[in-house]
């Protein structure tokens, strides 16, 4: 727990010491508001719609820019053996740099709660519940995508090439919901039952349903799991 | 005690450690000596449980590099090659982290930071970015973060590569001074930089361990030759080859006919010395002797012979 935390410190030290996650942040503060506005007003609806539905799209952008770096970038400078041989485990590792990354996403979300003040402003009758529920589910399929990006930046020693194969990985769950109409007709309830979508679009209605939270609970553990086994391969190539 | 067993690493096709023994007893300073790709970084990273072995086993005490690794990963201060730091941190953020990796915190962490700080001579440097060091400071931090937690074990993977002479020979004397209390294990492709620390040497070329001993054990266990070169006027070369009947111990390497002068080269063992023979026939063939000088194998020529390839036969 102790390494964790230490892990997940040096992260989150390193996200804020470097412009890098200012600008990242910036860039999506800009880009989720852009496309928010955009539609806001014309759907003339008192709820955040069109926020939750582009945020998705930008994480597939977002969260590769920021696990990229996570673990290629300490192989490719060769921190990796430093840390690899202090007294912790590689899960340890892989989890506290996988919590930070997800703070920063956090941290990307609290950006569009000014669209949220603005709703409170000039809407009427806002379900609150319903705004909360949603901003959890892109909490959840942030933390899900960043478990991709975690296992797409242990993969390489590259963070270009981490960076494209995070965004390759999130892609096939960010377009599963969005092809089903092309899948026959028996593939298509497992499908989507495996679509990030679905899951999310139950807890953006406010309907916390343990199915849905199991469902993300397993993808990120899987691919943590994944990532744990991907750095313990080092030893023995 | 370490020992290790029959240690094999294969990288893909490439066999980089082919079943190596050695035994590092506690308190000894142990040379790893090879040239660049013998195996030496590869060995030790499997000692600090970075690699795993694709066969053989490491010891430490009675732990073992694969069921114990966190345990001996907390014994061991490991200073990697090519010293990777985190160059973003500052040196007191950056020995912090370690510390705390390593689970000394508050008052401890206080008091130890001051010994190290001390001992490695980074008082000055505490709070600069690692980034802004020069590589002889960088060499001093990552020597920090090895011996903060007072390991038991020391192993420095080529401390001194890439650092100017000066900050060599402070490296070095650090060094020195850690490993009076500890096992210490440093790997270096440079003689006389084992020579002048290690209680013993390990020497390894291409996987293999080509030698194993202290400085005199190995001079003395190499049966090396001495290289006379005799330079003489008045002679013929047929005359010159009539040495190698007339001192019987002696072999004539090379002779080289310059307007005149022959230089010729001889050899005979290191435990005789027939130079006074030598003299005396080139007395009764009248030469004159422009110059004999005597050239004894050195502990670089051991490493050189045990280490460059088909260097065996010569030896």
């Amino acid at each position: 727990m102790d390494n964790i935390k230490l892990i997940y410190r040096k992260e989150m030290d390193a996200f804020f010491n470097s412009p890098v996650a200012y600008i990242v942040l910036l860039v999506f503060a800009l880009i989720t508001s852009w496309f928010f506005t955009n539609t806001f007003f014309l759907s003339n609806q008192s709820d955040l719609r069109s926020l939750f539905d582009v945020v998705p799209l930008v994480y597939l952008f977002f969260v590769p820019a920021i696990t990229m770096g996570l673990i290629a970038r300490e192989k490719n400078s060769g921190t990796m053996e430093f840390l690899a041989t202090l007294p912790m485990k590689d899960s340890q590792i892989v989890i506290g740099k996988f919590l930070a990354a997800v703070s920063l996403i956090g941290v990307g979300l609290l950006f569009t709660g000014m669209h949220f003040i603005t709703l409170l402003f000039v809407g009427t009758a806002v379900d609150i519940g319903a705004i909360i529920s949603g901003y959890f589910g892109l909490l959840l399929v942030g933390s899900v995508y960043t478990a991709v990006g975690v296992l797409g930046s242990s993969i390489t020693n590259n963070q270009i090439t981490a960076f494209i194969l995070s965004f390759l990985l999130i892609f096939i769950f960010f377009i599963m919901e969005k092809i089903l109409v092309f899948v026959p007709q028996f593939m298509a309830a497992a499908l989507q039952f495996i679509s990030v979508d679905y899951h999310l679009n139950n807890i953006s209605r406010g309907v916390i349903d343990s199915r849905n939270l199991i469902y993300f609970g397993s993808l990120i553990m899987f691919f943590l799991i994944m990532s744990t086994r991907v750095l313990e391969i080092r030893k023995w190539r | 005690m370490i020992r290790v067993e029959n240690l094999v690493k294969d990288y893909g096709s490439l066999r980089a450690v082919n079943g190596i023994n050695f035994q590092v007893n506690d308190g000894e300073i142990l040379g790893f000596l090879g040239p660049n790709g013998a195996g030496k970084s590869t060995t030790l990273k499997m000692m600090t449980t970075y690699l795993a072995p694709t066969s053989g086993n490491v010891q430490v005490d009675d732990l073992n590099i694969l069921e114990h690794s966190l345990e001996i990963r907390r014994l061991i201060g490991y200073l990697p090659e090519l010293n990777p730091l985190y160059v973003e941190m500052n040196v007191y953020d950056y020995l912090q982290f370690v510390a705390s990796a390593r689970e000394i915190t508050g008052q401890a962490f206080k008091k130890r930071l001051g010994e190290v700080v001390d001992m490695c001579g980074l008082r000055g440097v505490i709070h600069k970015y690692i980034s802004e060091l020069s590589k002889g400071y960088r060499q001093r931090v990552g020597l920090a973060q090895a011996i903060f937690h007072d390991p038991k074990i020391l192993i420095l993977d080529e401390p001194s590569s890439g650092l100017d002479p000066n900050q060599i020979v402070e490296i070095r004397e650090l060094i020195k001074s850690l490993g009076k209390k500890k096992t210490l294990i440093m790997s270096s492709h440079i003689l006389q930089e084992i020579e002048l620390t290690a209680d013993r040497m390990v020497i390894i070329n291409k996987g293999e361990i080509v030698a194993d001993g202290t400085t005199e054990e190995l001079m003395r266990s190499f049966k090396g030759k001495t290289v006379l070169t005799l330079e003489v006027k008045n002679a013929h070369e047929a005359d010159v080859n009539g040495i190698a009947e007339a001192v019987r111990t002696v072999s004539v390497a090379k002779i080289i006919n310059q307007n005149g002068t022959l230089t010729a080269q001889l050899e005979y063992p290191n435990t005789i010395d027939p130079r006074s023979e030598i003299f005396d026939y080139a007395v009764s063939r009248r030469w004159t002797i422009l110059e004999m000088s005597r050239y004894r194998v050195s502990l670089e020529d051991v490493f050189r012979t045990l280490t460059v390839e088909g260097g065996m036969q010569n030896g």
